[in-house]
């Protein structure tokens, strides 16, 4: 336990360390995962509009 | 000369021109650019007297006394060919040591600095502490002798 | 060279390539990350002055490499839309500039937390840090032009201008510290006599560097292909809309 919270205080620099880890994980995880989505999201409205375009055809 | 060409002519006596703007600005405000001014400046006169500048140097080793209200510290910022006496009340950041890079700012007054403001500078060394004991131990330490 | 660009600049070729790639990529990114940051984070020493503050570096020194090599690959992805009329150059140049300011904004958020214990400030307007912000800014306008015109092309065109203008940025950011007194300190890994970081430390840095330039990899295919979902959606409901009318 006493080893955790040593590693948690980071030297007494724990407000330092620890947002600066956080902020980083925040903005990267969010832009892949904001990528991913629009990825997923526009390949379901070209299918969309893929079918909407064939049927008038036939 | 093809289209592709020309454009890539254009492209690049563009950017060349935009290259030497760049040059011809940054040079004209080198001064205003430089963040601060060393001890010799000082001396020299091109930093102007009575203004409100940033002073630059090493904190000289054993200059620094701390005075008896507890937060006013007193020490000499050298860049080893001058030395300006610097007087700061207030809390000194964590790098704040003799021997250390820092920079005040303030102004001159009777030949001391009064600063309202020091930042610690550090330099581009990283090392566990172990291995800086063992550099002073054996003899090869070579910090401080840069700004 | 341009050659090489024109076998890529197949939209079909490229989604093949990038589909291959991916997941590989994706696992390395995750690999080498991780146990920088662990390593980085435990069982790397503190530094002999600055203490456990040197464990920002692990994550500042990465992003702010990142930050101004995407730039590098946006201002010459746009510098051959401008000559060679890539459309592909287009749509990465567009994939390519949030990726750059949010790895932008890592290195300015990172850096004010660092500098707050170490330096005594959280900014100040020195030639380095000055010069990176503006860099956040070129990012942030080449995301508004891209996106300002109806016309797609002319958007493109405006921004890749922006783009390539801006190049002149990236000399000024890496040797700001050198050209001027800054409050930022020089260049420790590429220096002429070698890197002036301890091995314990240098080993993390290089892990989540590499690990930074995959997870880089990584968005940047990924945008891409939404990019090219996206132009292919807009040709088609242009088609429709035309066919109707």
């Amino acid at each position: 336990m006493e080893a955790v919270s040593t590693f948690l205080d980071m030297g007494g620099y724990a407000a330092t360390v620890w947002p600066a880890y956080g902020v980083t994980a925040v903005i990267l995880v969010g832009l892949l995962v904001a990528s991913l989505r629009a990825l997923s999201r526009r390949k379901a409205e070209l299918a969309a509009l893929e079918s909407q375009m064939e049927r008038p055809r036939r | 000369m093809t289209r592709k060409q020309r454009r890539m002519t254009i492209l690049g006596v563009g950017l060349a021109c935009l290259a030497v703007a760049t040059a011809l600005v940054l040079t004209a405000l080198s001064d205003k650019v430089t963040f601060f001014y060393s001890p010799s400046d000082l001396a020299a006169d091109d930093a102007g007297h009575n203004a409100r500048i940033r002073l630059g140097g090493m904190v000289e080793e054993g200059s620094v006394v701390k005075e008896g209200d507890g937060i006013t510290t007193a020490f000499v910022i050298t860049d080893f060919a001058q030395a300006v006496p610097v007087r700061y009340t207030g809390v000194l950041p964590d790098l704040f040591r003799e021997g250390q890079g820092i920079i005040a700012t303030g102004r001159m007054d009777q030949g001391t600095f009064i600063a309202e403001e020091v930042l610690a500078k550090h330099d581009e060394t990283y090392m566990p502490p172990e291995v800086a004991d063992a550099l002073k131990a054996a003899g090869k330490w070579q910090m401080g002798d840069q700004p | 060279m341009p050659n090489f660009l024109h076998s890529l600049a197949s939209p079909a070729r490229f989604q093949r390539i990038a589909n291959a790639v991916l997941p590989w990529v994706s696992v390395l990114a995750a690999v080498l990350l991780g146990v920088g940051i662990v390593w980085g984070l435990v069982f790397s020493p503190p530094d002999y002055q600055q203490g456990d503050t040197v464990r920002v570096m692990y994550i500042h020194v990465p992003a702010a490499w990142m930050a101004t090599f995407c730039y590098a690959v946006m201002a010459l992805l746009s510098a051959s839309f401008l000559i060679w009329k890539h459309q592909l150059a287009d749509l990465a140049a567009r994939a390519a500039s949030p990726i750059g300011a949010c790895f932008t904004a890592i290195a300015l958020i990172t850096g004010a937390l660092w500098g707050k214990p170490t330096w005594g400030t959280w900014w100040v307007w020195d030639a380095r840090l000055t010069s990176v912000l503006v860099l956040f800014f070129l990012y942030l306008g080449h995301m508004a032009l891209s996106a300002a015109f109806d016309d797609r092309e002319r958007g493109g065109r405006a921004a890749a201008i922006l783009a390539c203008v801006g190049a002149i940025n990236l000399p000024i950011i890496k040797y700001s510290v050198e050209w001027w007194n800054t409050l930022h300190q020089g260049a420790s890994v590429f220096r002429m006599d070698g890197p002036t970081i301890d091995n314990s430390m240098l080993w993390p840095l290089l892990l989540t560097v590499l690990g930074f330039n995959m997870l880089f990899v990584v968005l940047l295919l990924v945008r891409i292909k939404s990019e090219l979902l996206a132009r292919r959606i807009e040709v088609l409901q242009r088609a429709r809309a035309s066919g109707r009318g």
